[in-house]
């Protein structure tokens, strides 16, 4: 079965044998594309289960008195709106902006576009796929078992979430659920990390060098240092909550707790050291979710642009320090949390300076696109659409920055404003773009380009509409998690705007349908893809589409220059793929 | 553009093969995690470095997962209102750190017999080493049956609290090693790979050695 063809120090082997029958080749399958398909499909599951939890919010906040059939007892009380919030999040966060652009196409693209066949150990890959899969089924269960899901939010604060079901529905089983759920998660997210960062160091092809790698590498790279340094503070953390729950312990639980008229078991626990430890996860999180997007966008801006990536290695830095400093700015969540006003002070301006950085890549990205013979294929809408939100979320972040300011809007709409533009759809849209970029690489056929742009424009348009006057309702001091605004005084006139959120949303979301349609028609019906069908210059496009097992199909490639060489003066194409010898370059005539 | 004036610039931009990544034309290990059973890769895939990569990466995060632990450890021990109760470390964890320490010196040993190519040597403090990290496990479980004596459980007090966190999480972590060092005893006979493995289970012996050792002088001067 093993094919040996190893001939001295030559890079030619024969083709990896592939697995026969169903099981091992889709099932249980060692092959990284396999798996970044599985995690894709995963996520994809996971957001539409995501979406409905969200529409169901927004339903509920212009109607909250409406009957719904699959509500018992008709209404949707206070508690069931709080299980969506958490719910809703929860799924967003972990097993959609985590999942899709480092898990799915990370997975993917990372071994194929640094010239590797496969990843540096590809049964870890598989383990933390199902260990993934294992979390997604606790924290679906928690919907079923008995008080549903739980009601702490995505952050699961203590004491609510350290106490069981005394403190509310949901907090029973769903809770316990949602701890273990997370802490899988983390498992598997940090298996993952360390084959992403062992097979970016170490399997790289001849001529791969670190500033000659793709933007997209560098992001989920950077992205899986700072899952690997965040993710086992998150099981520290979770496993702590555990105890506090079920073994009676006070890490996170204060003394002399009365909830429900009754005095809790706990003493001299610190709530503020459970949110210490999420959010020294959590802020690191934001980032795990966003970077890749970045690298995507750099990625296919250059691509469609016909341009290099402009400031090719600031953009690679500043993924680096965004990074790092991404890793001391967890305070910024907690101003108004009684923390000392130098604290405040430091986080405040260590939050201020990731602008840097983030000024420097948006920079880039117009320098990228100026003077370019732009193509307005689906994935550079979405690349720009990317830009776009990522600027608007970002420049509000400059004003939570700060904690004068932030006192007033901190757990207001303006808040859940800011981070769904920058963290939310920014990273949904880096998720469409290398979807409609890499579809024709994966399943070997193009998609639909005008369903591809009616879904742009809905959804680019349909998040603005949901997202923009949110900031208003928070400035105006709608308090977020309310299940009822309406039925507080000072809020009831906001109503109107309420509702143009949730008409936008539902018309969002059905948007998204146009999606689906073209993902599953272009499955089997769209037309074949070539090698190489949008002209670009990275390994992937140097192998078949879909790639073979050992994605090149028996040779190791070598690479001669860097990943954007597009337009160069005096070539005879528009790009030069970073595979072709020097010799093979065709010259102008 | 005008062409003409610039085609010289095109070889620049070729320049080198350059300096950068690996080469997976490996030194003949076999590939992959999917190592003995060697089913469905055909020669050379993973240079056998990735996999001391894999363990140094590894143990960052092992790193971070616990001063996790121990960053709560202090912040919650000096809360007010903290109900701490400075925990008296059963004695025997003087003898257990003795015994950690040691199975470090004798693994090392190992590795110098088996770069001496001396087979049985290194077989022999090799299963030294395993003998004395399993005392250490043993050793561990006593302290905790001493202190159960004594009525200190785990939700006595956060200090006691702690302690079984830190021995817990340390004693899972050390049950893994002990399985690693099993596994080159008896499994790993590739001559290659085993070279790797042994590098690479001596590096995480070592440091679940010196980190009990930073945990014990934790809960002993920290208390």
């Amino acid at each position: 079965m093993s094919s040996h063809a190893h001939t001295g120090g030559s890079t030619v082997h024969a083709p990896m044998a592939e697995p026969s029958g169903f099981i091992r080749k889709y099932i249980f399958s060692v092959d990284h594309k396999v798996i970044g398909i599985q995690y894709f499909l995963l996520a994809l599951t996971a957001v539409v289960i995501g979406i409905v939890l969200s529409l169901l919010m927004r339903f509920h906040l212009v109607w909250p008195n409406a009957t719904l059939p699959f509500v018992s007892g008709g209404q949707m009380s206070q508690e069931q709106y709080l299980a969506l919030v958490t719910m809703h999040g929860t799924i967003m966060v972990f097993f959609v902006l985590t999942t899709a652009p480092q898990g799915g196409f990370g997975n993917y693209f990372l071994p194929i576009q640094i010239g590797a066949p496969d990843m540096a150990f590809p049964r870890l890959n598989m383990l933390s796929f199902w260990v993934t899969f294992l979390a997604f089924v606790c924290i679906i269960a928690a919907f079923v078992v008995p008080g549903g899901a739980p009601i702490s939010g995505w952050t699961g604060y203590t004491p609510l979430s350290g106490l069981g079901e005394i403190s509310g529905p949901g907090e029973g089983w769903g809770q316990t659920l949602w701890i273990v759920s997370i802490s899988l998660f983390c498992l598997a997210s940090l298996l993952g990390a360390l084959n992403f960062i062992a097979t970016t160091i170490d399997l790289r092809a001849p001529g791969m060098s670190l500033m000659r790698m793709p933007l997209t590498v560098w992001g989920w790279f950077v992205t899986a240092i700072l899952g690997l340094l965040a993710f086992g503070v998150l099981l520290a953390g979770g496993i702590l909550l555990l105890l506090d729950r079920s073994a009676g312990t006070s890490f996170f639980i204060p003394a002399g707790l009365v909830v429900n008229d009754q005095l809790q078991p706990h003493s001299g626990g610190s709530p503020l050291l459970w949110q210490h430890l999420f959010w020294f996860f959590g802020h690191p999180e934001v980032y795990i979710a966003i970077l890749p997007g970045m690298g995507v966008a750099s990625h296919v801006l250059s691509t469609f642009a016909r341009k290099p990536v402009y400031g090719y290695r600031a953009m690679a830095y500043a993924i680096c320090a965004i990074g790092f400093l991404g890793f001391m700015v967890w305070g910024h969540h907690m101003f108004v949390s009684g923390m000392s006003p130098y604290s405040g002070f430091a986080f405040s301006v260590l939050t201020m300076s990731i602008g840097v950085p983030s000024a420097i890549k948006t920079f880039n990205w117009l320098g990228t696109l100026w003077g370019g013979k732009i193509q307005f294929k689906t994935p550079m809408l979405f690349a720009l659409g990317f830009v776009s939100l990522f600027v608007s979320g970002g420049l509000s972040g400059l004003f939570l920055a700060q904690p004068a300011v932030d006192n007033m809007l901190h757990a207001t709409y303006y808040v859940v404003a800011h981070f769904h533009l920058v963290m939310g759809v920014a990273a949904i849209f880096g998720i469409f773009a290398a979807t409609y970029f890499w579809f024709p690489k994966m399943f070997g056929r193009m998609m639909n380009e005008p369903l591809g742009k009616i879904h742009f424009w809905f959804t680019f348009v349909g998040a603005y509409c949901i997202f923009m006057p949110m900031h208003f309702i928070g400035i105006a001091g709608g308090i977020r998690r309310y299940a009822d605004a309406s039925a507080v005084g000072f809020l009831a006139h906001l109503q109107p705007v309420h509702q143009f959120m949730t008409i936008a949303a539902f018309i969002t979301g059905a948007a998204q349908l146009f999606f689906l349609f073209n993902f599953f028609y272009s499955l089997k019906f769209g037309p074949k893809a070539s090698k190489n069908p949008w002209n670009a210059t990275t390994l992937e496009w140097d192998t078949d589409s879909p790639p073979p097992m050992d994605n090149f199909g028996g040779h190791y490639p070598s690479v001669y220059r860097g990943p954007y060489e597009f337009s160069v003066p005096g070539a005879g194409d528009d790009f030069i793929p970073q595979w072709l010898e020097p010799s093979q370059v065709a010259r102008a005539k | 553009m005008p062409s003409t004036i610039v085609t010289e610039e095109i070889e620049l931009i070729h320049a080198d093969k350059g300096p950068g990544g690996g080469n997976f034309a490996g030194d003949g290990g076999n590939g992959g995690d999917d190592g003995d059973t060697g089913n469905s890769s055909g020669g050379t895939r993973v240079p056998q470095r990735a996999y001391i990569t894999g363990m140094i990466i590894a143990l960052a995060g092992i790193l971070m997962f616990f001063m996790a632990f121990v960053s709560a450890y202090i912040v919650r021990k000096d809360m007010p209102n903290s109900a701490w109760i400075p925990l008296q470390v059963p004695r025997i964890l003087w003898l257990n750190t003795f015994v950690l320490i040691a199975s470090s010196f004798t693994l090392v040993r190992a590795h110098g017999r088996f770069t001496a190519k001396d087979e049985e040597g290194f077989r022999h403090w090799w299963a030294t080493s395993t003998i004395l990290g399993v005392l250490f496990v043993v050793g561990q479980i006593i302290a905790w049956h001493q202190l159960a004596a004594q009525g200190i459980f785990l939700a006595t007090n956060p200090s006691s609290s702690f302690f079984y966190v830190f021995t817990g999480a340390h004693g899972v972590h050390l049950l893994g090693g002990i399985l690693a060092l099993l596994y080159v005893q008896f499994r790993a006979t590739r001559k290659v790979a085993r070279g790797t493995a042994i590098e690479v289970v001596s590096l995480y012996w070592h440091f679940m050695d010196g980190l009990w050792f930073f945990l014990f002088l934790l809960l002993y001067l920290g208390r």
